[in-house]
């Protein structure tokens, strides 16, 4: 972004506590954003391994996992369906790009030393495992949770009486509480811990994705911790928030939680966004395109993410005017949308561009990405929703903006900033080579998922009529083999943390203008501690 | 009678004739071809004993119903789908196909045109005021585009016509129950019918005890509520889906074009629990007298009606719009 005037002068004083102590009482952002991206790889390993026990499920018509075709388990597949949402969500996405990335990259990207609150960093850390724990014991406690990731009562009020949705409610609270601390320390960090002369409008867009981000999580989430808490009361102190027989209201239910679920996907793209962005300027060796215009676009998308709730409603017997609302604002996203997908394709045009593996992820985010754009769009109008909500396309669609948009950006920003992390590089052509097994694995299983959903196979079954079996076959070995790549994937991150060639500094040249590649790589504990000086910019 | 039963009409799905013929040399001499041979061989063995099935009893025209390897849309039985198709088919589809691909030639481009060994020297361009201009606007004229037919079918789906008649879809753990409260004033159930129960010729997960009967060419109002969980009613083939939700009955309505008779399916689709796969929705559409036939018969073959116990019917809500119901009413959760 900018260039620096004063080399560090810290590398010398490189004490920090050691043992158990320097992990579980972590203050350093450093080490705490090395224990969130650990955590999100162990937990995306449990997810997708529940995504592929769903997909063997599903390769062939009948049951052949779930029980049997006479006694089929329904719960434990609807318990699978919701802890695979559940993982993926609140303990793979989120914590490998905002507690991991963000955390070991916003301060040194604006020059910071470290996050505002260190310690309340560390309790945001610590909270994320008793929370996981809670996800995972509820899943062998009375049947487990069977309601779906979006816990909609009844189902998950009168329909699941045990004590397993309690339990991930409690898992929820303490997700929530810790990403709201986690938030705020984002913000503050952001907002007074910038270097002298890092302008809001000099910080590079990862940090600028991380800030709204943060926003969005701060006032997304108490709804989520909210209509929750409710829904636990309902269940075990007599209230009636969601009851019909008492007065209350289930669609209730549906509005506070999609009030933070919508939220909460740009949640999980946003970062991603910012992430790609420093990426093909880096290998473009030109600075992004029309910054200003890149950063507001994600103002605009984090701001328009509050008001379009109601479209994951659109057959709830909504009226046909809100519903028309709801058509016209979540159309409108697609406009700063196209800005940024333009805009990166802008800031390629005319540039001297080097595949090395963080930029053919960056790439392949860019054009799935922008499929699962416009299938949002689709999904966007309420009366052709009718056809389409609930079945398979919704499945292909979300897939193709998360699994393969935020997970490829994380990918794209594992293979970037790897090197800085744990001052080893990772082997080329592996990176390569997990790409393309990746791309190829997981556009085999979700593409064919938009045919599926547009014959009409509905979500969350565990059989399907004989007729869809092409296709779900089709997606399972897609399935398969984008395990097998992550597979690879965790085989090679282990062999290069520990084996890999010694990286430099800067490992990719005159595009990586960002301030962590004036850090040595590693990075010593305590950077920053003399602040840096960014001088204006020659460009925007 | 017999003239009536066409396989083939089963496999207007929107252009896929082709493709389909193309999978199926495909299936015949790939490897993991073989896997799915089995699957189309089964389901060609069904087709062929729909056929002796249709001749020794009722013509049986299954029109509502994927076929396999389908890459489109059932095929449509009411305007509201025609819409939907043409929607999807004509106006969607093609604009995110050119966006698409649109993108996709920029990217080969630039793979091309701007890699380090053929493009050594970066521009400095960061800024081009007409081109951030021109794609906001552009994709904004695009959405205008799309909305105009898209809030046609909005409206079009949720503006109630005069109704002829009027049916009520009540979502239970795990079946649907179906009132007729004008013709008849029965009521009957509708449950999966097990595997090991299927006769030949029969679609696995899809059929039902009762079919729900109804007249083609009428336009008919279906109310739809449920008595414990959320559950959906839907069938792909009139673009309908609606949820169930317990304590307020959900509107809508269909008419079913005059020359499609034939069987349509639905499955549920809101997550309800264990069973949630296995409560489809079975609807027979019949000439006006043969409904009224089967009305006759339903009299004394169904349950009758218990109007005082469900308020719900009275449903004289104006139309496209959704009501809390009576608290104490059929709709409300049994628990």
């Amino acid at each position: 972004m900018s260039p620096v005037s004063t080399a560090h002068h810290d590398a010398h004083h490189d004490h920090h506590p050691t043992g158990i102590g320097r992990y579980l009482f972590s203050t350093n952002h450093k080490d705490i954003g090395t224990m969130y991206l650990i955590f999100a790889i162990c937990a995306g390993l449990i997810g997708g391994a529940f995504s592929v026990y769903m997909r063997a499920e599903l390769m062939h018509p009948g049951i052949q996992y779930f029980g049997t075709n006479e006694a089929v388990d329904g719960q434990h597949w609807n318990v699978v369906i919701t802890a695979h949402a559940l993982i993926m969500i609140f303990f793979t996405v989120m914590p490998a790009l905002i507690g991991g990335f963000g955390n070991w990259f916003v301060p040194l990207m604006i020059g910071a030393p470290d996050m505002a609150f260190p310690r309340m960093n560390n309790i945001s850390f610590w909270l994320l495992i008793p929370s996981f724990a809670l996800l995972l014991g509820s899943s062998l406690v009375d049947g487990g949770v069977g309601g779906g990731w979006t816990l909609y009562p009844p189902l998950s009020s009168e329909g699941q009486p045990g004590m397993a949705v309690d339990m991930a409610i409690f898992s929820m609270h303490l997700a929530g509480a810790s990403s709201i601390l986690g938030a705020i320390n984002f913000i503050t960090t952001i907002f007074n811990m910038r270097a002298p002369g890092m302008t809001l409008h000099r910080m590079p867009l990862f940090v600028w994705s991380v800030l709204v981000t943060a926003f969005l999580l701060l006032l997304s989430l108490p709804v989520f911790g909210g209509a929750i808490t409710m829904l636990l009361t309902d269940r075990n102190f007599g209230t009636a928030f969601f009851k019909p027989d008492q007065g209350g209201d289930p669609i209730l239910f549906q509005h506070l939680f999609w009030f933070f679920g919508h939220p909460e996907v740009y949640i999980l793209i946003l970062p991603g966004f910012g992430i790609i962005s420093q990426i093909v300027s880096t290998f473009s060796k030109k600075p992004v395109f029309g910054y200003l215009g890149m950063a507001y676009a994600m103002v605009a998308i984090g701001f328009v993410g509050f008001v379009v709730w109601a479209h994951h409603m659109y057959t709830v017997g909504l009226d046909v005017d809100t519903r028309a609302y709801f058509t016209a604002a979540t159309m409108v996203i697609a406009v700063p949308t196209g800005v940024k997908i333009f805009s990166w394709i802008a800031t390629m045009w005319g540039g001297s561009i080097e595949f090395k593996t963080p930029m053919v992820w960056a790439f392949g985010f860019i054009f799935l990405f922008t499929v699962g754009g416009v299938t949002g769009v689709v999904l966007a109008n309420g009366g052709l929703d009718q056809s389409l909500h609930d079945t398979y396309y919704v499945v292909a669609h979300f897939h193709y903006v998360l699994s393969l948009g935020a997970v490829f950006s994380i990918f794209g920003a594992y293979y970037y900033w790897i090197s800085k992390i744990t001052g080893r590089e990772h082997p080329e052509w592996a990176g390569q080579l997990h790409f393309w097994s990746t791309f190829v694995g997981v556009n085999l299983t979700f593409f064919p998922q938009h045919f599926l959903g547009l014959a009409g196979m509905p979500r969350r079954y565990p059989d399907y009529p004989d007729a869809y079996a092409f296709w779900n076959e089709v997606s399972s070995i897609g399935a398969f083999i984008s395990f097998g790549s992550t597979l690879f994937f965790v085989v090679m991150a282990l062999y290069s943390a520990f084996a890999g060639r010694k990286a430099a500094a800067n490992p990719w040249g005159v595009g990586a203008t960002t301030l962590e590649w004036t850090l040595p790589s590693p990075p010593p504990f305590h950077t920053f501690e003399d602040l840096p000086i960014i001088e204006p910019a020659k460009h925007h | 009678m017999h003239k009536d039963f066409c396989p083939n009409a089963l496999a207007r799905t929107d252009g896929t004739d082709m493709f389909l013929k193309r999978m199926n040399d495909w299936v015949a001499t790939s490897r993991t071809g073989l896997l799915v041979k089995a699957g189309l061989m089964s389901a060609g063995v069904m087709a062929s004993a729909a056929g002796a099935f249709a001749q020794e009893t009722a013509p049986e025209t299954v029109i509502g119903i994927s076929q396999p390897a389908q890459i489109g849309m059932q095929p449509a039985a009411t305007s509201i789908a025609a819409d939907s198709h043409f929607f999807h088919n004509m106006i969607l589809m093609p604009i995110i196909t050119i966006i698409t691909i649109f993108v996709m030639l920029l990217l080969l481009w630039i793979i091309y045109r701007f890699r380090a060994t053929k493009n050594p020297v970066p521009s400095k361009t960061t800024h081009h005021t007409g081109l951030e201009i021109a794609w906001t606007v552009i994709p904004i004229l695009i959405l205008i585009v799309i909305s105009i037919p898209s809030f046609k079918l909005l409206y079009k789906q949720l503006d109630l016509p005069p109704t002829d008649l009027t049916i009520r879809a009540i979502g239970h753990q795990w079946y649907w129950s179906y009132e007729y409260p004008d013709d008849g004033k029965f009521s009957f159930e509708a449950r999966m019918i097990e595997t090991k129960d299927l006769k030949p010729g029969q679609h696995r997960l899809l059929e039902t005890d009762n079919e729900v009967v109804v007249p083609v060419g009428k336009n008919i109002r279906i109310q739809i509520t449920s008595t414990d969980v959320i559950h959906a009613w839907t069938v792909p083939s009139f673009g309908i889906k609606h949820d169930a939700v317990p304590g307020r009955v959900n509107e809508s309505w269909f008419n079913i074009d005059a020359d499609k008779p034939g069987i349509y399916y639905g499955q549920c689709s809101e997550l309800c629990g264990t069973a949630h796969a296995y409560m489809p929705i079975k609807i027979r559409a019949v000439s006006p007298e043969e409904y009224a036939a089967w009305v006759e018969e339903g009299k004394t073959k169904f349950d009758p009606l218990d109007e005082a116990a469900a308020p719900a019917a009275s449903a004289t809500q104006p139309a496209a719009d959704t009501s809390v119901a009576s608290v104490a009413g059929a709709a409300a959760p049994a628990n």
